[in-house]
């Protein structure tokens, strides 16, 4: 066990190439943790395709990695589950890290289980809170039963220890131009026949055209917009904002708006820095998914509404008059967010 | 074609209740049959409706009460269930659970060409299960699905959706698709479905049918373990912003926002 050391951050790559705002956390997080492991050495893992990586290590070299494993393969310029498993777990058999930390997006929760399952390690999933303990170990924090119970969970013997790490949540650090990674490469034989699914077709489907996940700012509706026309008054506050719309459950089921828009239990969680809450009553299923914005703004004609219980900001009143008059008041005062 | 769907009995999440040493208060607390795996079992049963030669396994993980959900599913439309159960499995965290049922559906079921599960359970959140199972099977997978077109062949053809937004792959058999929720609701268990259910005999699996050791099970077989867990603090309600007209209360908040710095 001693014999593994070093904290590693899997890079994720966007469509266009960059990396991801979540491996950038993961570094400073790392950073952050090295200082309470004796320094131990900040790795990336970075699998690629045969172009040209220099961007993707200066951004991470800006971020705090102190070294660089690169794997680059024809094949590994997009994402597969065989492939990206195959790597991870040969670089992590000759290299040998003590903690191996992923994002938590899609691809990353797709591929982090079966590398924790081929090397029959640990893994702590969606994880919003990382420390080293006093042993030296990786507590991972993480909300469980929809938000309603923090779990700090620890993996004693196998290694690495694993988690994947919510976006959003941990901060990045301001970049640092000065320093620079080492790039190590390593080679893995691939053979793109192990390859068992093939994308087909991609399509970017969602009603809003900035992903509420990345959003800054979120207006979201519920229950009290009565009909998919309803959320026009929310997509023009939006629009002011320069934010995102968002929907609860019900909206969902009931067609108004596309389930990748859906905040909540069993659509997903989301943390901007201001959450306009419109017409949504607050079930526990949906207070899950945005309870750790910055600012909740919530209106409601309902004055008993649970949502008003954690908002930063409460109006009770009619959201088709209230929310016309807010995107008038900012388009009026020229006003953005200053995050 | 041989389907397996995995279900697990959840407590149903929004009305717990909880102690002051934070444990759950279990009394009172409806089981129910984890939301996504609905889909999962939907999902199943339609493939099934197009080639009418499919059968359809549902295993669960869990007490004997949770033979409960095993009967929903075939309620639902699947044809037999397996219940994997033993002491020795408690306190499996998702590594040990996902060895456990994947020995169970190598040794109990064999030769299967599909597994569905649900995405997530809405108790434990974690989305390891699926894949995880996956893996100690050497499957293919497609996590995040949709929606599933099987017509034939060793292909399965499953929109997802992810962070990219909606994609559509094309898995090789035998594979395993964890679902999200689809555009489909699941169905209800018809009077039918329920009679058979029933009359089902599910048969009940421990440590020594499946397998596998002691030391690969439940708290022994589990590399991760909870260290500490705790109520996250509520958030305070803030100020409720009290006036004559919508206008006013807009300034009203602005004006606010302006001072807190949020807005500039």
């Amino acid at each position: 066990m001693s014999e593994h050391k070093g904290i590693w951050v899997l890079a994720e790559r966007t469509p266009e190439n960059k990396i991801v705002g979540v491996t950038l956390e993961l570094i400073n997080a790392a950073k952050g943790m090295s200082q309470k492991l004796s320094g131990e050495e900040v790795g990336v893992l970075l699998m690629a395709g045969n172009g040209d990586v220099q961007l993707l290590v200066k951004e991470l070299s800006e971020a705090g990695a102190q070294k660089v494993y690169l794997v680059q393969n024809e094949n590994l310029q997009n994402y597969s589950t065989e492939l990206y498993s195959k790597v991870a777990v040969e670089a992590i058999n000759q290299k040998k890290p003590s903690i191996m930390l992923i994002g938590a997006t899609t691809s990353g929760r797709d591929l982090a289980p079966r590398i924790s399952a081929r090397l029959n390690t640990g893994l702590t999933a969606d994880c919003t809170g990382l420390d080293i303990n006093e042993q030296g170990l990786l507590a991972a924090t993480r909300p469980t039963f929809g938000g309603n119970l923090m779990a700090t969970i620890l993996c004693k013997v196998a290694r690495p220890q694993m988690a994947t790490v919510r976006p959003k949540v941990l901060p990045k650090a301001e970049p640092d131009y000065s320093n620079q990674a080492q790039v190590e490469q390593i080679n893995v034989d691939l053979n793109p026949a192990d390859i068992k699914v093939k994308v087909l077709e991609c399509l970017n489907m969602c009603t809003s055209a900035c992903k509420i996940e990345d959003a800054e700012i979120i207006v979201s509706g519920g229950r009290g917009i009565k009909n998919a026309e309803g959320f026009k008054v929310l997509e023009e506050l939006a629009q002011a904002l320069g934010g995102a719309v968002g929907a609860s459950r019900a909206c969902v089921d009931a067609g108004w708006r596309q389930h990748c828009d859906q905040v909540g239990q069993t659509g997903k969680t989301v943390c901007p820095k201001i959450y306009i809450a419109c017409g949504i009553s607050g079930a526990i299923q949906h207070l899950a998914g945005m309870s750790s914005s910055d600012v909740i703004i919530a209106i409601n004609k309902d004055p008993e509404a649970p949502i008003f219980q954690m908002a930063t900001y409460g109006i009770v009143g009619d959201l088709f008059e209230v929310v016309p008059a807010l995107t008038a008041a900012i388009k009026n005062s020229q006003l953005t967010c200053s995050c | 074609m041989k389907i397996v769907v995995c279900v697990k009995q959840v407590p149903d999440t929004s009305d717990i209740k909880w102690t002051e040493n934070n444990t759950m208060v279990r009394e009172g607390v409806e089981s129910i049959m984890n939301p996504f795996d609905e889909y999962a079992v939907e999902t199943a049963i339609r493939i099934k409706e197009a080639n009418p030669s499919a059968t359809i396994t549902a295993v669960s993980m869990g007490p004997p009460q949770a033979k409960d959900v095993l009967k929903r599913a075939i309620a639902m439309g699947a044809d037999e269930a397996i219940l994997i159960s033993d002491k020795k499995f408690a306190g499996a965290d998702t590594q040990a659970t996902s060895r456990t049922l994947a020995a169970a559906i190598k040794n109990k079921i064999g030769n299967v060409d599909l597994i569905i599960c649900g995405m997530f359970a809405i108790d434990g959140d974690t989305a390891q299960t699926g894949p995880s199972i996956a893996e100690h099977l050497g499957l293919a997978q497609v996590t995040y699905a949709k929606e599933v077109q099987y017509s034939g062949g060793d292909n399965l053809v499953v929109k997802r959706e992810v962070d990219e937004g909606l994609q559509t792959v094309q898995m090789q058999l035998p594979g395993l698709v964890c679902m999200l929720k689809c555009d489909y609701e699941p169905r209800k268990p018809s009077i039918k479905g329920t009679m058979k259910a029933n009359k089902t005999e599910i048969p009940m699996y421990g440590l020594e049918d499946i397998g596998l050791t002691p030391e690969e099970v439940g708290i022994k077989g589990s590399p991760t373990f909870v260290s500490k867990a705790f109520r996250p603090q509520p958030r305070e309600s803030g100020e409720m912003i009290n006036a004559g007209s919508a206008q006013e209360a807009a300034q009203k908040l602005i004006e606010k926002l302006q001072a807190e710095k949020i807005l500039a």
